[in-house]
């Protein structure tokens, strides 16, 4: 399970929309324990497309320091997708780095932004369930 | 000479299990070539089977990316901070 605080949920979606008509990218900290998300990096998408992400290098750095500073670790990424539904694509999946990080995948196809989340071990695509808390 | 190199999550239970590890080396190269020699789980997660750096994974000197540096001929120098990270990308 994916326990998401409402404002950070909203910085995602945001982000999301702020960077159409192409793919948006960041990543997610908290505490590998629980699940908890407690801190979210928006980042720039290297590859510029309406297709494909790259979550910039040097701000992976960053994000990954500045966790690290605060107790959390680099739970997972979220991208979206600007016309397909919230599912890993087979790319999402062969690209996948960690068994443990939750990839969120935020679709921008429809009238509304759907938020859904997904574990990826040895290409095997698992959803998980988000909570969204009010804080 | 021995420089630190931070690990990722995913790389760690191949190196001990811990954060940072030491490693020798007078380029990236060179450190990343010894720190899979000391930890063998490593081979094929950061260098490919031609010794090329592997596309899954970014590596820093410090602020900076090797790719936009001299990739494995950028050269390492006391108290330099060697991070190695995820390539995080998709469709």
């Amino acid at each position: 399970m994916l326990h998401l605080p409402g404002p950070l949920y909203l910085q995602i979606v945001s982000h999301c929309l702020g960077g159409l008509p192409d793919e948006a990218c960041g990543l997610v900290a908290g505490d590998p324990a629980t699940g908890e998300v407690a801190a979210c990096y928006p980042t720039r998408n290297l590859a510029a497309s309406a297709k494909l992400y790259t979550v910039d290098p040097k701000e992976h750095l960053r994000a990954d320091r500045d966790a690290g500073d605060r107790g959390l670790e680099i739970l997972g990424v979220f991208h979206s997708h600007t016309h397909t539904e919230a599912y890993p694509s087979p790319t999402d999946v062969a690209q996948a780095p960690d068994p443990t990080w939750h990839y969120i995948i935020v679709s921008l196809r429809d009238t509304h932004p759907v938020l859904r989340s997904y574990r990826i071990r040895d290409g095997k695509v698992t959803e998980e369930q988000v909570l969204v808390s009010a804080r | 000479m021995p420089v630190e190199v931070r690990l990722p999550t995913l790389l760690r239970p191949a190196a001990g299990g811990t954060t940072t590890v030491t490693a020798e080396g007078s380029t990236i190269g060179e450190v990343l070539r010894n720190l899979v020699g000391a930890h063998p789980g490593l081979a094929g997660q950061v260098l490919t089977e031609k010794g090329a750096l592997h596309r899954f994974v970014n590596v820093y000197v410090n602020d900076d990316d090797v790719r936009y540096l001299e990739q494995l001929e950028t050269p390492v120098t006391d108290g330099d901070e060697i991070s190695i990270l995820p390539a995080v990308a998709g469709g």
